[in-house]
């Protein structure tokens, strides 16, 4: 450990294409984000379509390049300096994963440095260590568009699925239900924000199925729906934001609720918080209470680390690349890779 | 004349039971396409048709990601492509249009350039909260006897 002054530093790249975000990232010893370049975040994806999904391979493979350019130039290394190359290889759009693990693929082959497959949720719960280093156990409420996991980690890289959503994702249900209250997509901080005027006077139901850590908010989206419908039908009118406080009160009641529960039963010492749903301040402010008078250590990322984004994914392959848990090149993109078989039968 | 079949299910369960008897009529590259509002229960049909097919993982919406793949007795392919709605993107469709399993597509009016011609639409009007109205609209010769021989043998008047 003296030598830890001397010891040369670990640069890992990430690269992440598994959805709508082309990513490349490089972090320095699984903590410095050297770089951290976001397709959405710069004047290229303008010029290739705006803002709309790039769910397409094409648009990947157009963004690509350039992004790791600009990936190594910030980071103000070349392709030499990097020791070894981390992809998200699932869950995703097959075609989209495949852009990234061509590229890093192309990548490990031609510089002669290891390759490491990367799962996308353990991407976002390792973006928790680029704020503060992650302590075991702990327990990870992902929360986005597509995911909505309560999972336990006992070591690094080494995942147990307590609970899944059974329907919508929570980031969808926010979506949707922003839909129904005539609110512009994405829904969520529209929501957020009209929950903070509003008063939760609206009785919906919470599914908290009994003593299951899955969830459900599929039920809670038609509940609102059908108030929304009845109400029209009888002429009366709802206030949109006592609304959107009544359903923002119901979802963090729910997570909140279930997340308390493990956390208890597993005694863990840090919980985090990843995905987009973690900006949400009235899921944030809940959490600080819930654990203010515990030992429990709460971490939730900026909001720039909670999107998808290749530093998560470099994060991550930094701990595999340390222990040796590295890819072969026959690499393949799953679509619906499963968190607990990526690593746990490594 | 379009033929269709229709069905009254009073509650969820009933809908899913449905699904999961349509789903033994079923077999590679077949393409089902939901129509129907939000929360009408096209993801829920889905999870019926699930089960027929002997899927025991959770089948969760793929608003977000488009696409999930399930194995079971058969693969399951759960499109949502309401995210590509003025888009015309294809995200290589017929790879799973014409590949191992059945694909099931939500807002496929999203991507009707992309359908083939032949294919089961199933409509899902929701009467109240829980009674759904579900129409069949097979469109091809082979759908067409898929839904005749389904309706007849399970007894299903309409």
């Amino acid at each position: 450990m003296n030598l830890d002054n001397q010891k040369k530093a670990v640069n890992i790249l990430g690269i992440e294409t598994s959805c709508d975000e082309t990513s490349v990232s490089v972090v320095k010893d699984g903590s410095t984000i050297l770089s951290n370049i976001i397709s959405s975040q710069i004047d290229i994806h303008k010029r290739f379509g705006g803002v709309v999904p790039e769910v397409a391979s094409r648009k990947h493979v157009e963004g690509i390049n350039f992004i790791l350019q600009q990936a190594l130039e910030e980071a103000k290394l070349t392709l030499d300096d990097i020791d070894g190359v981390a992809v998200t290889y699932g869950p995703g759009l097959i075609g989209a994963l495949l852009v990234g693990i061509a590229a890093a693929k192309a990548i490990s082959f031609t510089k002669g440095i290891p390759l490491i497959g990367v799962h996308h949720i353990a991407g976002h719960i390792y973006a928790n260590h680029l704020v503060k280093p992650l302590q075991f156990p702990l327990i990870a409420l992902v929360v986005s568009g597509g995911h909505t996991e309560l999972v336990y980690m006992e070591q690094h890289n080494h995942f147990e699925i307590l609970g899944q959503t059974r329907d919508d994702a929570v980031g969808e249900a926010f979506d949707k239900v922003a839909r129904a209250l005539n609110l512009p997509y994405p829904g969520g901080p529209h929501i957020d924000r009209l929950a903070q005027q509003g008063n939760a006077t609206i009785h919906l139901p919470r599914a908290l199925l009994d003593q299951s850590y899955d969830f459900s908010f599929s039920g809670l989206k038609s509940a609102v729906i059908n108030a929304l419908h009845n109400a029209k039908q009888k002429e009366e009118e709802i206030s949109k934001e006592d609304m959107a406080a009544s359903f923002q009160e119901a979802v963090v009641d729910v997570l909140a609720t279930k997340t308390m529960r493990a956390v208890k039963e597993k005694g863990v010492k840090q919980l985090i918080v990843a995905g987009g749903v973690a900006a949400n301040k009235g899921l944030r402010n809940r959490l600080m209470q819930e654990t203010e008078a515990t030992s429990v250590d709460l971490t939730i990322p900026p909001l720039e680390l909670c999107t998808d984004n290749a530093a998560m994914i470099a994060c991550n392959g930094y701990f595999l690349h340390q222990s040796k848990q590295w890819s072969k090149l026959d690499l393949n993109g799953i679509a619906s890779l499963s968190l607990e078989s990526a690593y746990n039968d490594k | 004349m379009t033929t269709s079949y229709e069905i009254k299910t009073m509650d969820v369960n009933e809908t899913q039971r449905l699904a999961a008897k349509l789903a033994k009529y079923l077999k590679a590259r077949d393409v089902i396409t939901l129509e129907g509002d939000l929360g009408a229960g096209k993801t829920s049909f889905t999870q019926g048709l699930a089960l027929g097919l002997g899927i025991t993982q959770i089948v969760n919406s793929p608003t977000f990601t488009l696409i999930k793949e399930y194995q079971g007795n058969l693969p399951l392919y759960h499109m949502d492509v309401y995210r590509l709605e003025g888009e015309d993107e294809d995200l290589g469709f017929e790879e799973y249009f014409y590949g191992e399993g059945i694909s099931v597509v939500e807002w496929a009016q999203f991507i009707e350039d992309y359908l083939p011609d032949q294919l089961l639409n199933i409509i899902i009007l929701k009467l109240d909260e829980n009674r759904r109205l579900l129409r069949f609209e097979p469109k091809g010769d082979y759908y067409i006897e898929l839904c005749k021989e389904f309706f007849e043998n399970e007894n299903i008047s309409h």
